[in-house]
């Protein structure tokens, strides 16, 4: 290995890059040459046109709009139950934190799953209450969670204000929820608008959880539906066309996110 | 006689074991322009913070216009919206522009309408010369201009007294005058002011009593043609020494 020594660093840096790229490439041609040299066997089992075109357009009019509907509930109350766990966690009052505390700990340590079948299935069969809606037995669950993961970043963003901001607003004779609502919670919302997109993908992926418990046919999601067709074929299609369309909403927002976070860095 | 502006008595305040303030007593007289100098460190920001109540004092009373604001039935935010007070660091609303920063308090605490919250903005801006800045965001104002907008939105709450915790400190030399003039002009006005500074041109010429305060007390207080021209304590002496130095 005395050749490998001798070398200078950048030259080190150029042969694993090169090694790097030829596996990479060696991985890829492999791949696309066993998919192409088996293309009716793969596109009847994973990509049959038909079963693609029999998919819409409730795919999108019920399916979709389905996913966008949960993911909007979910993240609405999980705003309202974040921010009032947030402010908890900055009360002067300990108790008052540490409720917010075990919230946010047992609604986070509990998988989301575990979460919507309780809400969604156990708790409806041992008390007898039965859910009216067409959503919300899937909300619930998916608010309660989201609003435990974002209480953290709401409160980053409520302490990233400067203190000064409050202190203006006490001086000019506001109280301390005039402030907060009208003064320091618009600004916190503008520093973490990048990390609540992240949160929102995260979410819109979560609803897939909750074909766990049953909709009716009007408020499947788009993981439900796909799986229906799967079962429905015996075919895999549905379900890799539910993956691209997963990916058609989540790409755009996760680009967005990231165009917000720059542009708020160069704010600094 | 009147009851004064603002009467401390014997006001302590620690943060820890750290006691900023050993014991203040002093008065401010309505009109007047009161002005605390002494090196930093020596709890004159303290002091000033505890007269609207943005520190709890740890013992001792103030009373403003004779109202004890240390009792616990004292009512802060009431307190806070008689007195004007203005940041070293401007701390202007940085989400809103400069009108709406002047209209946001008299909205929400005073119950002022939309339209005569504007109007008493507006006149405000003119008062400090940025009636043409009305619709700028912070962001786009100089530092001067900022802290002049910070004046303007105490002065639309229509106090009754102005706090200045070393307004011109955050400035680039060449902003602190006008600045300055506009604190001048409220001080002619007849505006009762409290004024942490370290232009000690501006006590000269604006204050009517200076106070030097040094390690949590008062050190002297007088008129400025004798705090500031023949002081009686050495400890002074050397402050104003090291700062005329530091000056030149």
């Amino acid at each position: 290995m005395n050749w490998w020594r001798s070398l200078s660093r950048r030259r080190r840096g150029e042969i694993i890059r090169i090694v790097i790229y030829v596996i990479f490439g060696l991985l890829v041609a492999g791949l696309v040459g066993v998919i192409a040299s088996r293309w009716d066997i793969v596109q009847d089992a994973l990509l049959k046109p038909d079963l693609i075109k029999g998919l819409f357009p409730e795919i999108i009019t019920i399916a979709l709009k389905n996913t966008i509907i949960f993911t909007a509930l979910g993240f609405g109350g999980g705003l309202i139950v974040g921010l009032i766990l947030a402010l908890m966690k900055i009360s002067p009052y300990a108790p008052i934190r540490w409720m917010s505390t075990v919230y946010i700990e047992v609604f986070r340590g509990i998988p989301l799953l575990v979460w919507i079948l309780l809400i969604g299935a156990a708790l409806p069969l041992a008390l007898g209450i039965r859910f009216t809606g067409l959503y919300t037995k899937g909300a619930i669950p998916l608010g309660l969670v989201a609003g435990a993961y974002m209480a953290e970043t709401i409160r980053a963003g409520i302490e990233a204000v400067p203190r000064g901001q409050m202190e203006a607003a006490r001086s000019l004779g506001m109280s301390y929820g005039q402030a907060m609502s009208s003064i320091i919670l618009p600004q916190a919302f503008r520093i973490i608008i990048p990390p609540l997109t992240n949160e929102l993908v995260l979410l819109l992926k979560d609803t897939s959880l909750v074909s766990a418990v049953g909709f009716t046919a009007q408020g499947v999601e788009l993981t439900r539906f796909v799986r229906n067709a799967v079962q429905d074929n015996a075919n895999a299609t549905p379900m890799i066309f539910g993956g691209m369309v997963y990916l058609f909403v989540t790409i755009p927002l996760t680009q967005l996110a990231r165009v917000m976070e720059r542009r708020a860095a160069r704010a600094r | 006689m009147s009851e004064a502006a603002v009467r401390i008595v014997d006001l302590h305040k620690s943060f820890g074991d750290l006691e900023v303030l050993k014991g203040i007593d002093f008065e401010v007289q309505l009109g007047e322009v009161v002005c605390i100098i002494g090196p930093s460190g020596s709890g004159k920001s303290t002091l000033l913070r505890c007269v609207n109540r943005l520190e709890e004092p740890t013992a001792g009373q103030i009373f403003i216009e004779g109202e004890d604001i240390t009792h616990p039935d004292c009512w802060v935010d009431d307190v806070r919206r008689n007195i004007g007070m203005v940041f070293q660091r401007f701390n202007l609303f940085p989400h809103l522009t400069a009108i709406e920063n002047l209209m946001v308090a008299q909205r929400k605490v005073l119950n002022r309408s939309k339209d005569e919250a504007e109007k008493v903005a507006m006149a405000n801006l003119e008062r400090v010369g940025l009636v043409d800045k009305a619709h700028e965001y912070p962001i786009n104002l100089s530092g001067g201009q900022q802290q002049r907008v910070a004046i303007a939105r105490a002065l639309s709450m229509e106090p009754d007294m102005m706090l200045f915790d070393e307004a011109t400190s955050a400035l680039d030399p060449e902003l602190v005058g006008e600045v300055l003039s506009v604190m001048r002009q409220l001080a002619e006005e007849g505006m009762t002011m409290l004024v942490v500074t370290h232009e000690i041109g501006f006590a000269k010429g604006v204050a009517d009593r200076v106070v030097f305060m040094d390690e949590g007390i008062v050190m002297e207080e007088g008129p400025p043609s004798q705090v500031l021209v023949d002081p009686r304590e050495p400890r002074t002496r050397e402050f104003l020494r090291a700062v005329l130095e530091e000056g030149i």
